[in-house]
């Protein structure tokens, strides 16, 4: 089995929180991830680019612990935990990593107010010890992430917008006291406006607390604002990974130029009669992606790109 | 939570239903004080029909209609809320349980649904009244909530099923939440639309299938029961004779539980899926549309 | 004749409350020309959906229309009797929003969806319903032979195209798009749209566009109209918007859009 080429980064095996080496998983006859490895490190943010159906969300919920790879290896802080342990076990690597999800709505219940959502993991895992102290914490999280504590604690998720929503999504993640935070298109849901916002405030606070970041996109301009590294996906396999300003500022795989080229721009308006081509060359280039292949090129330090595999006739 | 509460005093048909309810129980709890003495005493002559003495006439055997449907009520009443409570606190755990962890506790528990489900309560039940001779309210209780938990559980079960891959539980779970706080703590309170449906819908069945078994001559004949009343009332030809009263009487008094109960469920409903909600704002809509469509109809 | 096919004027949309109202539209007045991309912008909760379902008066409760009018060359909308209206909806005014993809029968073949809603509005017989649903689906780009296929076997954002081919097929003269692309990936999204430039030159219908991805309302429309709160804070031309945005509001909006560097976004496609 071939292990892949790692960036620097994450070759270095020191303080690496989370490592996956060659994870694979199948459903049945569809393999979802044919080979993934990757590194997280504290204060760092890794994107996991890519459209519906590559991967990365499941990607995302092997690192947080959801699902189980077919095969592979995790570790965590260096120990394997690929299958799931036993109950402390759980509970600790429950505190470790967190999740926050894409559905601002969703990810909350209705009939329970913000200051539920928040003080139960913070009793949970020992933060607070009373209401009293729980209040407080609650307080303190809810201006951390940028929210006014008077006013939204009582609320429940039907009387917040969007945005405020998914911060306290992100309020209730850190409210466990995680190393490691996977975000799984946590902008996707809301409007572009306020994308920005969200986007700092993840930057921040994993600068703050030191967190190790798993960003999960589909979007690359959003994955630019907050990741060092990016790791582009296609049909299950990682097609090119690096910096991010050097995959970004220098595409050589077919599929990540694509996705770039699709990210709207207003300086370049739709010019009628390229409907055609621009589907051809999509479908072409995904058709040409899609065969898996070993064959990796180091394009510089911390840029590699897969080469594109046999594409059955 | 709070929305729910406030939404169910605005709905006009739940204080109704509610009202009626209340009314009924109260009339049972006051028993000795609105027909004091034994509602099985002979107090006037046979087949009465209703004077200002005996408001709703007098039985066959010269009872007091008005006395036995008043302490009629009490078991009529408690045994049909307690089975109806009972019928949905057993449905809902079990479709709760396999819902929530699916494999093979929910084969399990599917298994046992479908079995019970098969069993058809009301012949189970009179088959044991022709062994035991008369059965009591208890084992009445006990059978018919024994035998028709399973509609119940399936449709928790399948609501669970939704909400169990609702984000919000996912997160919980990953945020540390026990098992058994995630299933009565955090997806229960969504399920109270559900189980109010199911609640009143059981305790409707419980109270018609307990008449039915005691007009059928399976209950107690020396309790004074609303089903009791219309046995009595069959078996003295009462509807011959014309003592209309004899039969009315006890069964409007189910009627008006049915009633009762239906408004109320209407709330449920209401509260479960918004866009049927019909707050005075509604209404307004509803009137302005209809002003205005009648509007442009006559412009033509 | 004028140049607008649909007029906007003082439009005002209440939402009824239990006690007053709220104005979610105030005073808005726009026109979206012949065979013109029309774009409205703005946050969540602007009120530019609840124009869209305005201007077909399938408004749901609360939303109230309490003034203004629209006009469809020339003939208000507000003041059709239903019986018309029946006519004008999908015949003249298509419409296709965010879910419309999820609005596909499961259980009916591509092509008896389209032999549906055409026999419907044009009362046209199995075999022309067939032979339009070819048309549409060769302007789409899917193969004809999956016509007889059902909705789930087809990808989310193709599901979307079919859509557009059915609301197509009727050739109405306007198409109401509301956030169509939103849920879908952003190569699926570039193709939907790409397809919608080509179609909207051949067959010469114009669209108001409804979406609060104000980068992407530039590459793909005409004129752009700006919503904050209820209110049409700036109308105009795609580049004066882009170039030179007169109001505050929409030099913020710009701002706020994650974009890639500068020197990045001339790549890709080989143009």
């Amino acid at each position: 089995m071939n292990v892949m080429p790692l960036t620097t980064t994450m070759a270095d095996e020191d303080d690496a929180i989370v490592r996956l080496k060659d994870i694979r998983r199948s459903f049945g006859t569809v393999e979802a991830l044919r080979g993934i490895s990757l590194a997280l490190k504290p204060g760092r943010a890794l994107a996991l680019v890519g459209e519906s159906g590559c991967g990365k969300t499941t990607c995302a919920r092997i690192v947080a612990r959801l699902d189980a790879p077919t095969s592979g290896t995790m570790a965590f802080r260096g120990a394997d935990v690929t299958q799931a342990g036993g109950r402390a076990d759980e509970k600790t690597r429950r505190r470790a990593i967190q999740m926050v999800f894409q559905d601002p709505f969703a990810s909350l219940n209705p009939v329970f107010s913000v200051y539920h959502h928040l003080a139960r993991p913070l009793l949970l895992h020992g933060h607070a010890k009373n209401g009293g102290e729980a209040k407080a914490a609650v307080a303190r999280l809810l201006a951390d992430v940028g929210l006014d504590a008077d006013v939204t604690a009582r609320k429940f998720p039907h009387e917040l917008s969007g945005g405020q929503r998914q911060r306290v999504n992100i309020a209730r993640a850190l409210a466990v006291g995680p190393d490691v935070l996977v975000a799984d298109e946590p902008t996707s849901m809301l409007d572009v406006s306020i994308r920005l916002d969200i986007l700092e405030l993840l930057a921040r606070i994993k600068r703050e607390r030191n967190l190790a970041m798993l960003y999960i996109t589909h979007d690359i301009a959003t994955a630019a604002h907050i990741a060092e590294e990016v790791v582009v996906m296609f049909a299950g396999q990682m097609v090119e990974w690096g910096e991010t300003s050097a995959v970004i500022c220098n595409p050589r795989h077919p599929y990540t130029q694509l996705l770039l080229s699709a990210v709207p721009d207003p300086d370049r308006p739709f010019v009628p009669g390229q409907s055609a081509r621009f589907l051809a060359h999509a479908d072409d280039v995904r058709r040409k992606s899609r065969p898996a292949s070993d064959n990796v090129e180091e394009v510089t330090v911390n840029h590699f790109v897969r080469a594109l595999g046999q594409t059955p006739a | 939570m709070n929305a729910g509460v406030s939404l169910f005093w605005r709905q006009k048909k739940a204080v109704a239903g509610l009202v009626i309810i209340l009314t009924l129980c109260l009339m049972a709890l006051l028993a000795p004080v609105l027909a004091p003495g034994d509602p099985s005493e002979r107090v006037g002559r046979s087949h009465q029909p209703p004077t200002v003495e005996h408001v709703f006439g007098t039985t066959k055997m010269g009872r007091d209609v008005f006395s036995q449907f008043v302490w009629g009520a009490r078991p009529s009443l408690a045994v049909g809320f307690a089975t109806g409570l009972a019928i949905t606190a057993l449905g809902t755990i079990v479709g709760l349980v396999a819902g929530y962890f699916g494999g093979r506790t929910d084969a399990t528990l599917d298994l046992a649904t479908n079995a019970v489900l098969v069993i058809p309560n009301i012949p189970l039940l009179i088959l044991l009244a022709s062994f035991a001779g008369t059965v009591g309210p208890m084992a009445i209780m006990a059978i018919i909530a024994l035998t028709s938990w399973p509609w119940g559980a399936r449709m928790t079960r399948s609501q669970t099923m939704a909400l169990r891959q609702r984000e919000f539980v996912v997160a919980a779970r990953m945020v540390g939440e026990p098992h058994w706080r995630v299933i009565f703590v955090e997806i229960l309170p969504n399920l109270v639309p559900l189980i109010g449906i199911n609640v009143v819908g059981s305790i409707i069945y419980a109270i018609v299938a307990q008449t039915t078994l005691e007009y059928l001559g399976f209950g107690d004949p020396l309790r004074v029961t609303w089903g009791t009343m219309l046995y009595n009332a069959q078996n003295s030809s009462a509807i011959i004779v014309g003592a209309w009263w004899d039969i009315a009487v006890p069964a409007a008094g189910i009627a008006l539980v049915g009633l009762g109960l239906a408004l109320i469920n209407f709330t449920f409903d209401e509260i479960a899926n918004p866009q049927l909600r019909s707050g005075p704002a509604l209404s307004r809509w509803l009137r302005l549309t209809r002003l205005r469509r009648r509007e442009l109809e006559a412009a033509r | 004749m004028s140049d607008a096919l649909l007029e906007i004027r003082n439009l005002n949309v209440d939402y009824l409350l239990d006690d007053g109202a709220f104005r979610a539209v105030n005073d808005v007045s726009f026109e979206v020309r012949r065979g013109e991309l029309f774009g409205l912008a703005g946050e969540s909760g602007c009120g530019k959906s609840t124009i869209a379902y305005a201007i077909t008066r399938l408004s749901k409760p609360p939303a109230w229309v309490a003034g203004g009018e629209i006009l469809l060359d020339g003939q208000n909308l507000l003041k059709m009797p239903e019986a018309s209206l029946q006519n004008v909806r999908w015949r003249r005014i298509g419409m296709v929003f965010q879910s419309a993809m999820n609005s596909l029968n499961p259980l009916m073949r591509v092509e008896a969806q389209f032999f549906d809603v055409l026999r419907k509005h044009t009362g046209a017989t199995r075999p022309q319903a067939r032979a339009r649903a070819e048309e549409m689906f060769r302007l789409v780009g899917i193969p004809i032979n999956r016509l007889d296929d059902y909705p789930h076997q087809f990808s989310g954002g193709m599901r979307q195209r079919i859509v557009i081919a059915i609301c197509l097929a009727l050739k109405p003269e306007l198409i109401i798009m509301d956030e169509p692309t939103t849920a879908l990936d952003v190569v699926v999204q570039r193709e939907i749209l790409e397809q919608l430039v080509d179609l909207q030159r051949n067959l010469g219908f114009s669209v108001l566009f409804i979406t609060h991805d104000l980068h992407l309302m530039a590459q793909l429309c005409h004129r752009i109209g700006v919503m904050l709160k209820g209110q049409l804070v700036e109308v105009g031309d795609t580049q004066q918007i882009s170039r030179a945005p007169e109001h505050d509001y929409t030099r913020k909006l710009w701002g706020a859009i994650p974009q890639l560097p500068s020197s990045v976004r001339s790549l890709g496609v080989v143009e």
